[in-house]
Parts: C-alpha cells; sequence; structure tokens
C-alpha cells in the first residue's frame, strides 16, 4: 500500500525521484481512499517555481475537494494529462498512472527529508 | 461515547464498506465507490441502510391533533395508507426538522425524523403534547431500508404478494415481506428514482438475511455518499446543511408544505409575520457556468457587480452531468430563475444561474 521506494509527507503525497534526478508525485492510496471517487485533478501551476508545502493545485472527489501541496520547493514541469480523460486512474493506481506532476527540485537531496514508507504508515495508521 | 450500530452494520463490515460515525451511528459511507452506487440507483437499483433514522409513534384519539399541532403540512389530508413531507417547526419559525408523517391507522402515526435530531425532536414534540396522545421513540429496534432506483419495484415484488405497482408516491401498504409480517412498504424515497422504503422491527426477521437477498437479487449496496450525490441532484434540502433551527420553511422553498390555514399550529405565528414582512432570503439552486467549477458548502455566493448576496449550503459535481451544482441562500433579489450570479471557488469569481432542481432531467 506504501511502496518503500517512494517518500511520502504528512499532507498524504508520495514522490518518487527518477532516474534522470526529477520527482514525481502524487497522492498516497490512503489519501485516495478518504477522498473517494474523484472527479477531476487541476493542476494550475506547470512552468511556475512552487515553495515546498504551497498549493500545486487541488483535487476535487464527488463528495469533496483538498489542495495539493508541493512536498518539495521546484518547477512544475509537467502534469498528467492522462488525468483528464481518466481521473478515476488516481483512485485504481495512485502510484502508477494515477500520478498528478513531474518536479525539477530546487534542492535533490529535499528528498531525503520526506517520510519514509515506514513513518508515513505509522502516520496513518 | 461508542457508536451505535444498526441492524446491518455486520453486512456492511463484511462487504468491506467505508464506515464512519454519523449523527451517532456507524454507517456506510461507501461500497463500491459513489460513482458505481450512484450509477446503480440512477439505471438499476440500489439498496440503503438508514436504519439509523428516527421513527415515533403517535397513537390515541387525539393523535391527529399533536400531529397537526407540532407539523407545520396539513395531516388532516392524510388518509390511513398516505403520507406527506413536513417540517417540525420552532415558535420563531425555525425548522427544528424535516420528517415524513405516516398515517398507519385512524389513531396511529408514524413520524420519521432525521437521525441526528431523534433526541431534540422527541422533546420538541414532547412538550408540546396537551393532548390524548401517547409518543414512543421506536428508533431503536426499527429497522429501514431504501430500495431505489428503476428496477427496484420488480426486484422487491419478488418478495412480497402486495402489489407494489398499486401503491402510488407517497403512499405506503403495510404486509408480509421476505416472511416477515406488517413490514411498512413505503413509496418515497430520497433520491428522485422509483422505489420504496421498507420499515420493520429488527425482531420481525434476520434483517442480515434479508440485506443479502436483496443484494443477492441484484440490488447494489449503497452508502450515504452515493444518498447525498443523489438528492444533490434532485435538490432535496438537508437538514443541517441546507435547513436548521436558524431557517425558516418559507425561505428554505418549503412554502408548498407551509399550510398557514389549517389551523393553530407551532411556529405558525412566526411564519405568517414573515410572510407579512416579505422573504428577505431564499434558498435556491443553480449550477456553475464553467468546466470544473465544484461549488461547496460554505463558499460566498455574489451577485455579478461582485457584492455578497448569500452562501452556499450545499454543493457538489452532479455526477450525472459533471456540472457543478448547488444549493444556498440568496437575497431575494437574486433568487429568481435565470439570474446571473457568482460563485467563489477559491478566490475566483465563477459564473452562475439560478435554475429550478432538480438539477438533471428525470424520465
Amino acid at each position: 500500500m506504501f511502496p518503500a521506494d517512494l517518500r511520502y509527507t504528512k499532507d498524504h503525497e508520495w514522490v518518487r525521484r527518477e532516474a534522470d534526478g526529477t520527482f514525481t508525485i502524487g497522492i498516497t492510496d490512503f489519501a485516495q481512499g478518504e477522498l473517494g471517487d474523484i472527479v477531476f485533478v487541476d493542476v494550475n501551476t506547470v512552468g511556475e517555481s512552487v515553495e515546498a508545502e504551497a498549493v500545486f493545485g487541488t483535487v476535487e472527489a464527488v463528495k469533496t475537494v483538498s489542495e495539493l501541496f508541493m512536498p518539495v520547493s521546484g518547477e512544475v514541469l509537467e502534469v498528467n494529462a492522462g488525468l483528464d480523460a481518466n481521473p478515476e486512474a488516481v483512485n485504481n493506481d495512485p502510484y502508477g498512472a494515477g500520478w498528478m506532476i513531474r518536479v525539477r527540485p530546487s534542492d535533490p537531496a529535499s528528498f531525503e527529508t520526506l517520510l519514509t514508507a515506514d513513518e508515513y504508515r505509522d502516520l496513518v495508521s | 461515547m461508542s457508536l451505535l450500530k444498526t441492524p446491518f452494520h455486520a453486512a456492511h463490515v463484511r462487504a468491506g464498506a467505508k464506515m464512519t460515525g454519523f449523527a451517532g451511528c456507524e454507517m456506510p459511507v461507501q461500497y463500491a465507490g459513489i460513482l458505481k452506487e450512484h450509477a446503480a440507483v440512477r439505471g438499476n437499483v440500489g439498496l440503503f441502510d438508514v436504519s439509523h433514522m428516527g421513527e415515533f409513534l403517535v397513537e390515541g384519539p387525539q393523535a391527529l391533533d399533536l400531529v397537526q399541532a407540532v407539523t407545520i403540512n396539513d395531516a388532516s389530508v392524510l388518509t390511513p395508507g398516505r403520507a406527506q413531507y413536513s417540517a417540525l417547526c420552532h415558535g420563531h419559525g425555525g425548522i427544528v426538522d424535516d420528517l415524513l408523517v405516516y398515517r398507519l391507522s385512524e389513531d396511529r402515526w408514524m413520524l420519521v425524523v432525521n437521525a441526528s435530531n431523534i433526541a431534540k425532536d422527541f422533546e420538541h414534540i414532547r412538550s408540546h403534547n396537551r393532548f390524548d396522545a401517547r409518543l414512543t421513540d421506536i428508533s431503536a429496534h426499527t429497522c429501514l431500508l431504501a430500495v431505489q432506483g428503476p428496477a427496484a419495484p420488480a426486484l422487491l415484488q419478488r418478495f412480497t404478494d402486495v402489489v407494489l405497482a398499486d401503491i402510488p408516491y407517497y403512499h405506503f401498504r403495510t404486509g408480509r415481506f421476505m416472511g416477515m409480517e406488517d413490514v411498512v412498504l413505503s413509496a418515497t424515497g430520497y433520491t428522485g428514482e422509483a422505489g420504496f422504503e421498507l420499515y420493520f422491527p429488527a425482531s420481525a426477521g434476520d434483517p442480515i438475511a434479508v440485506w443479502d437477498a436483496l443484494v443477492a437479487a441484484g440490488a447494489e449496496p449503497c452508502g450515504l455518499g452515493a444518498r447525498d450525490a443523489l438528492r444533490l441532484e434532485m435538490g432535496f434540502a438537508l437538514y443541517g446543511n441546507d435547513i436548521d433551527d436558524g431557517t425558516h420553511p418559507l425561505e428554505a422553498g418549503l412554502g408548498w408544505i407551509t399550510k398557514l390555514q389549517k389551523g393553530p399550529f407551532v411556529g405558525r405565528e412566526a411564519l405568517v409575520a414573515a410572510k407579512e414582512a416579505g422573504i428577505a432570503r431564499k434558498l435556491v439552486g443553480f449550477v456553475t457556468e464553467e468546466a470544473r467549477a465544484i461549488p461547496r458548502p460554505g463558499y460566498a455566493l455574489q451577485a455579478e457587480d461582485g457584492t455578497d448576496i448569500g452562501t452556499v449550503t450545499s454543493g457538489g459535481p452532479s455526477v450525472t452531468t459533471g456540472t457543478g451544482i448547488g444549493l444556498g441562500y440568496v437575497a431575494a433579489a437574486h433568487a429568481a430563475e435565470g439570474t446571473a450570479i457568482r460563485v467563489v471557488i477559491r478566490n475566483q469569481a465563477v459564473p452562475a444561474r439560478v435554475v429550478k432542481p432538480p438539477f438533471i432531467k428525470k424520465r
């Protein structure tokens, strides 16, 4: 449920460090379960530099809306365009097809400051 | 205080439903997901455990007098076998609760109230009982299942010899269902679809077996999340969101159940005065005019010139159409159908238009 190669935040985002040094970011399986059926993901910060813990977008579920927070400071390079037609991927495959943004981190070492899978599991259990 | 459990609780847990505390009761929010459950109700049949709701009996030679004294609709028009939507009001006109009133027989009535208001309602009614009428709270041992959707009547017909097609909307019959006697089969619901609500004592049979048989027959188990999405599409008010102790029926769009001419009832004088003074704000339905603009409770409503005119009380996406839909109070000058307004979504004023619910076209 919480892959060991990812890092996590208390706001229920996950971060994957890619081979090219960029970070891929999404929301955790716990978060998608709490939100329920997601109807769209709105990210209007592509091309912008966003500080850690600032809002990079919103996720609208049927019953509620939630803001999305940057796990680390960096430039938002890309949003997952596949979510436009297939927002349910966030529910069905939160760590795969349900990814949300790709980011160039201001500090590559910021990855290490995030929660490990074990630490995140403790937080939500 | 630990949460209460309905007689169907074990079935919800066994099915892996996501549970939550609601009005002191541990209830299923969703099973397979709101979208799938919503689709089942609009297209086939869904099954809801709403046993957390409250049921009171009012019995005795003056039972009608008590019902008339505390409710705003005219219960005297009900013959046995008929039900009506109504409300309880405070002396100041604010809404204690909205409810269903059933005339079970000449001198026997059932009032069905919101789970969160059971204690408040009971005390309110009791405090006005100067009649030869006995008030009993049977909530704790009454099961209530809502079976809703276009295929609901046919599905239910397999389990009863009561001819369901003979029961018009807002009528009910009491009869044998799945081997249980005296089940109230009520052609009512909170979804806008065909279907029934079934009331029976938990002791009348095996509630879990009833649940399982309905699921096996093809009913999709549904939670409170889908129930809320379905009622919002119909524009039905939800107590605690759209109506409460501080709102009165005339501003809440409930003038059609407010029978000021029926004779004295609690709140009547305040409502007559409010009507004469003019209704300052009204609960309206509205749709957003941009894609991906979803109103939520608490968001501000503005006139086209940016002045504040009210607040969203219920909102979300119409699951059927994807459009942002909502209910909210606006100043009366902006309440007419078609009026252009704005809803403030994350500091953006998004164009919206006042419409008359339901928000979806019904067959």
